[in-house]
């Protein structure tokens, strides 16, 4: 108090910021690392929601001939489940991450165009609100429709107004059409902030794998969305402009349709898969305690794999009558672009092979996906085959293959990529015992689940049915695999209060817990929005090795 | 190339008659039912023998990349008081060279052999008295029409029995009226789309008499998963007998007249055909014969008078969904309907 | 150590980057292309598969003209880029006016077209798969030709109001390279839609 009675502030207190001033902070922010927190918040929201779309598929399914949901419910399930994972959690949380680490990797302040990187998030996060709105909105004139039904693939004629009534299928279009832009200006930031900012040394030769990969997922980003927009709008002028695009009563083509999303899914799959491969790239060199082995070939793996899944499409459609030298010339495709995706497995495995590994929870988890990203590449060759498809096409086999792929591969990787950065993000390291816990629960639930999965496939049962005749015998099989996803949905809990738990009492991680050697572990946990205090120069791959080791640099070898 | 013939030829003689312990094993969870390792006709059976090949590679991939992955997380593990770091290697272009070229060859070995089995499938000599059959996919039935034998039916598809010394294939020309369907019969062949304003050709030649069931493999519409397939392979005197008999006009039983005559009246005319009366409607199932099916709705229920009468009286508590509409019938009037329904064999 | 640092230093200096407008262009015209590729195979897929109808030779005439002030544009727009670059501001506005000027007359003789198709030959968007796919392929061109022309007019305002100087070429140039895109889709649609599809 001064002599007048009024407050007088402390010169060293600055004022305490109220709550609304935090939101603002947030809601306005261009900083690359805060909107990749957002997309990763935003992208766990909506695991939890699909996620729990497929509990209700699950126990639906779990014995035959069951009433637990209704056959329309059912169908909104399996459509919002795959194409809010695919759109709403796949996409936001990889270009999340891409988001934070690639400015801090590569030495940079920021990505090259911050306020575009913000609209991004925004018009995405927008889009899920969007398909999630279906629930109340969709209804239209003939109180038809509600959350779209159609699968996440939406195959014509069964999307036109005839088929597909209310709005329900309106929702589905638009909102991915929403997310597509944010994925394409995402995709533009990354490319352009690799290309043009790098700091001092850091010659595209230099630049972490996870970087190159990035880029080239970008790449893959415009050459696949562009065909989705073009069908989208198609639906649309077919849907609200009486066009016939998709018209088969106008000689419109069916076919057309597919090709056209397959263009772009069969590329998208990749996108989703490439950031899992950085996350490897970074994650398993630092616990075997060796560089990647093979920088080089890695890259161009990378950049063939980025290729050559562009000509693959038609093997989602090798039931629909392409002729001999279609199906011939899909399974050679498909064939050779598991080539390089297989180099990547070695030159991971030789990465590890003469290390020293440390079994830290993102090493665990990148294990895992090692095992399983393999069985899943084994169960796409065999898919490549087309006349195994054309037994096991959409069956069950394939609902286990992608999934292996999905979650086995790709949500391994994003958990070691939690595990591994969330120290960096926040400051704390992350509880290793409640990793483990984490880890061994999903893995024996999805080892209960997907193994199982594989068998109902075998043994005659499409994808997306409702229920199933008690004569089939695939009861006991379902039953089993309903019982997997417990285990899951216990390990995801434990993972997310970890998270909680962490955030304030985890142990303080300082710059560099890992002893690792890439930008983003020379500066503080978290860093300050600027990144780095003075723009780094580095003469190597590896410019914390070379520090922490001027005895024997990376300079004096590559 | 003669190496891969003779593996395929053994996997399927291993397929048609020895049993190959595995693949039966889980053929048996199934009670044979639908399952892809008990192919009981050709194409089935090729399948079945370049799965097996299939399987073999990629079996024996995963137990070599996989016991190696094993090995070396276990023998190169950090011991407790081992700090300082290992040799630090990065490449060799030898290896990259030998981990290209050998998947590379293991890959030629597997599309020659797929090659053989698309080329042999599509490209097979249609014999000139194969039987032929158009299937009509339409929510949530299928529709089959004999065009030589002057036959329209539905859901259950009847065919000669093939075997090895008198093949009679049925050669099936496959389109659909609404969304995308496909026909799945896992035992007898891979499955193939049924899609609207597009013309595809399958082809079996079951080689044992008897009921083979499958089911719409392409989500078509909230009851796909009740667009069930029932293929009876018929002896060919039993497949002769059911011709004649679905080739005879429908029966016009003077105890149902009353059923008839409410039948006729009712809106079903609308969308059902029974040849020889008044309905010629087109969008449902052909009613001709419809006694003599086994099953109702599809394949998902048994064809008894209780089941009949449900599921006039209320298509919607059987399969939530399906396109016809509740008839608001009186009670007697179901009945009545019910029994001349339960006429037409 | 000082040799080092030199040699960093030496390192440091000639550290030059692509342009972050050029590359970012580049991207979107990318991206953009896709789409575009994809309403082009509608196209060629459904030539001659229209079930009624008129036929693209029956009601189709060559815009020779707009075709011509939309390639010319590209020359001006050019020029407009130059001239700023040397800082000739007056002779840049008058090069960018022009630029606008010949996109306005495609954009009116594409509406001149239209509005001959809809109401003389009856041909709209519901009529027939090649009423479908034209209108929509040139209508999608279009529509980018739209967004280039208020870009590009909004930078007209500026330089009018004496805003722009030499300083600004390098984001002119970087949006001359998306009017060069716009009409060399239109170079490609003209061959599809007029030369190849009659």
């Amino acid at each position: 108090m001064n002599s007048n009675g009024t407050a007088v502030m402390e010169s060293n207190q600055a004022p305490k910021k109220l709550w609304l001033d935090h939101v603002q902070e947030w809601l306005t922010t261009v900083d690359h690392k805060r909107i990749g927190l957002m997309y990763i918040g935003y992208a766990l929201v909506f695991l939890i929601i699909a996620g729990l779309e497929a509990v209700l598929m699950r126990i639906q399914l779990a014995v035959p001939d069951n009433h637990f949901i209704s056959p329309q419910v059912f169908n909104r399930m399996f459509t919002m489940h795959g194409t809010t994972m695919v759109f709403f959690v796949g996409m936001p949380i990889l270009f999340g991450f891409g988001n934070y680490l690639v400015p801090l990797m590569i030495g940079a302040r920021d990505m090259a165009f911050p306020r575009l990187n913000a609209f991004s998030f925004w018009i995405s996060a927008f889009g899920g609100l969007l398909l999630y709105f279906s629930f109340l909105g969709g209804s239209g004139l003939y109180g038809a429709g509600s959350a779209p039904d159609v699968g996440w693939f939406a195959y014509a004629p069964l999307t036109s107004k005839i088929f597909s009534q209310g709005h329900s299928t309106d929702y589905w279009t638009l909102s991915i059409m929403l997310s597509g832009i944010g994925s394409v200006g995402t995709a533009l930031n990354l490319i352009v902030t690799v290309i043009t900012m790098r700091c001092k040394g850091m010659t595209m030769a230099r630049i972490p794998l996870l970087c190159w990969l990035y880029v080239v997922t970008s790449w893959l980003t415009f050459l696949a969305l562009g065909p989705l927009t073009a069908a989208q709008i198609m639906l649309c002028l077919d849907r609200f402009a009486g066009s016939h695009f998709f018209d088969v009563q106008a000689g419109g083509s069916a076919v057309l349709w597919m090709h056209f999303f397959w263009i772009f899914g069969h590329p998208e799959v990749y996108v989703l898969v490439l950031p899992a491969f950085a996350f490897a790239n970074e994650i398993i060199p630092v616990f075997s305690r060796k560089p990647i082995f093979g920088y080089a070939a890695m890259v161009g793996a990378s950049v063939l794999i980025g290729f050559i899944s562009l000509g693959v499409w038609a093997h989602h459609m090798f039931t629909v009558g392409l002729g001999p030298a279609g199906n011939a010339f899909f399974t050679l495709s498909t064939m050779i672009v598991s080539v390089p995706t297989g180099i990547k497995i070695f030159n991971w495995m030789a990465t590890m092979w003469g290390g020293k590994i440390r079994f830290a929870t993102p090493m665990i988890f990148s294990l895992g996906f090692l095992f399983q990203f393999l069985i899943a590449g084994l169960t796409g060759v065999m898919l490549s085959v087309a006349p195994f498809d054309w037994q096991l096409g959409n069956s069950y086999f394939v609902v286990a293959h992608f999934h292996f792929v999905l979650v086995g591969a790709i949500l391994y990787m994003i958990f070691a990529a939690f595990y591994y950065w969330y120290p960096k993000m926040f400051g704390r390291m992350l509880s290793e015992t409640l990793g483990k816990w984490h880890f061994w629960l999903f893995t024996i639930g999805f080892h209960v689940t997907f193994d199982t999965m594989h068998i109902p496939g075998l043994l005659g049962m499409p994808r997306r049915v409702y229920t199933y005749p008690v004569d089939r015998g695939w009861g006991t099989l379902n039953m089993i695999e309903t019982i997997g996803v417990v285990f899951q949905a216990v390990a995801l809990l434990i993972f997310v209060w970890n998270m909680i738990d962490s955030y304030r009492k985890g142990k303080e991680a300082g710059p560099d817990p890992w002893d690792a050697w890439t930008l983003e572990w020379a500066t503080s946990s978290p860093p300050p929005h600027y990144n780095f205090a003075v723009d780094p120069v580095v003469h190597s791959r590896r410019p914390l090795w070379d520090l922490k080791h001027p005895e024997q640099p990376d300079t004096h070898f590559e | 190339m003669r190496f891969i013939y003779l593996c395929s030829a053994s996997m399927q003689a291993a397929g048609a008659g020895v049993p190959y312990r595995p693949a039966r094993f889980l053929a048996t969870l199934a009670g044979d039912s639908t399952s892809i390792f008990a192919p009981q006709a050709t194409s089935a059976h090729t399948i079945f023998g370049l799965s097996l090949l299939v399987l073999a590679i990629t079996t024996a991939i995963f137990l070599a990349v996989g016991g190696l992955l094993l090995y070396a997380i276990i023998r190169f593990r950090q011991r407790p008081n081992d700090t300082g770091e290992p040799r630090q290697i990065y490449g060799s272009n030898q290896i990259e060279v030998l981990w290209t070229v050998i998947p590379v060859l293991i890959l030629v070995v597997l599309f020659l052999a797929t090659m053989r089995v698309i080329s042999e499938t599509e490209h097979a000599h249609k014999p000139a008295d194969a039987l032929d059959v158009v299937v009509l996919g339409h929510q949530y039935w299928w529709e089959y029409r004999y065009p030589k034998l002057g036959i329209v039916t539905a859901n259950e598809l009847h065919i000669p029995v093939s075997d090895l010394r008198s093949s009679h294939p049925t050669y099936m020309t496959m389109s659909s009226v609404d969304t995308d369907h496909s026909f799945w019969v896992p035992r007898l062949a891979g499955k193939m789309d049924l899609i609207p304003n597009k013309t595809n050709v399958m082809w079996m030649d079951p080689q044992a008499a008897g009921l083979y069931l499958g089911q719409c493999a392409q989500y078509c519409g909230t009851e796909h998963a009740m667009m069930l397939i029932r293929v009876y392979v018929d002896t060919p005197e039993k497949f002769a007998q059911w011709v004649k008999e679905q080739q005879k006009p429908a029966v016009d039983d003077p105890k149902v007249a009353a059923g008839k005559e409410v039948f006729l009246r009712t809106a079903c005319v609308n969308c059902h055909t029974v040849n020889g009366t008044a309905a010629q409607g087109r969008f449902g199932p052909d009613l001709t014969h419809f006694a003599s099916r086994e099953t109702l709705a599809s394949g998902i229920v048994p064809n008894n008078v209780e089941n009949l009468r449900k599921w006039i009286a209320d298509p919607d508590s059987m399969k939530p969904g399906s396109l016809m509409p509740k008839m608001n019938l009186t009670s007697h009037e179901l009945d009545q309907v019910t029994a001349y329904m339960a006429s037409l064999r | 150590m000082t040799t080092q640092a030199e040699a960093l230093r030496a390192t440091a200096d000639e550290w030059r980057l692509p342009d972050k407008g050029k590359v970012g262009m580049a991207c979107l015209i990318v991206a953009e292309s896709a789409i575009f590729i994809i309403f082009v195979i509608a196209y060629l897929y459904y030539l001659g598969k229209s079930l009624s109808g008129p036929t693209p030779a029956q009601v189709l005439s060559v815009p020779v003209f707009g075709t011509i002030c939309l390639l010319s544009s590209s020359i001006t727009v050019h020029f407009a880029v130059t001239t700023l670059e040397k800082n000739k501001t007056a002779l840049s506005n008058l090069w960018l006016a022009l630029t606008v000027l010949l996109g306005g007359i495609f954009m009116v003789s594409t509406a001149m077209e239209w509005h001959e198709l809809i109401y003389e030959h009856g041909l709209t968007i519901q009529t027939n798969l090649f009423g479908t796919t034209y209108y929509s392929l040139v209508g999608l061109h279009a529509s980018h030709v739209l967004v280039g022309l208020i870009l590009l007019s909004a930078v007209l305002v500026f330089g009018l109001a004496g805003k722009l100087d030499h300083h600004h070429a390098r984001r002119l140039d970087v949006l001359s390279y998306y009017w060069h895109f716009v009409d060399a889709v239109w170079i490609v649609v003209f061959t599809v839609v007029y030369v190849l599809g009659r």
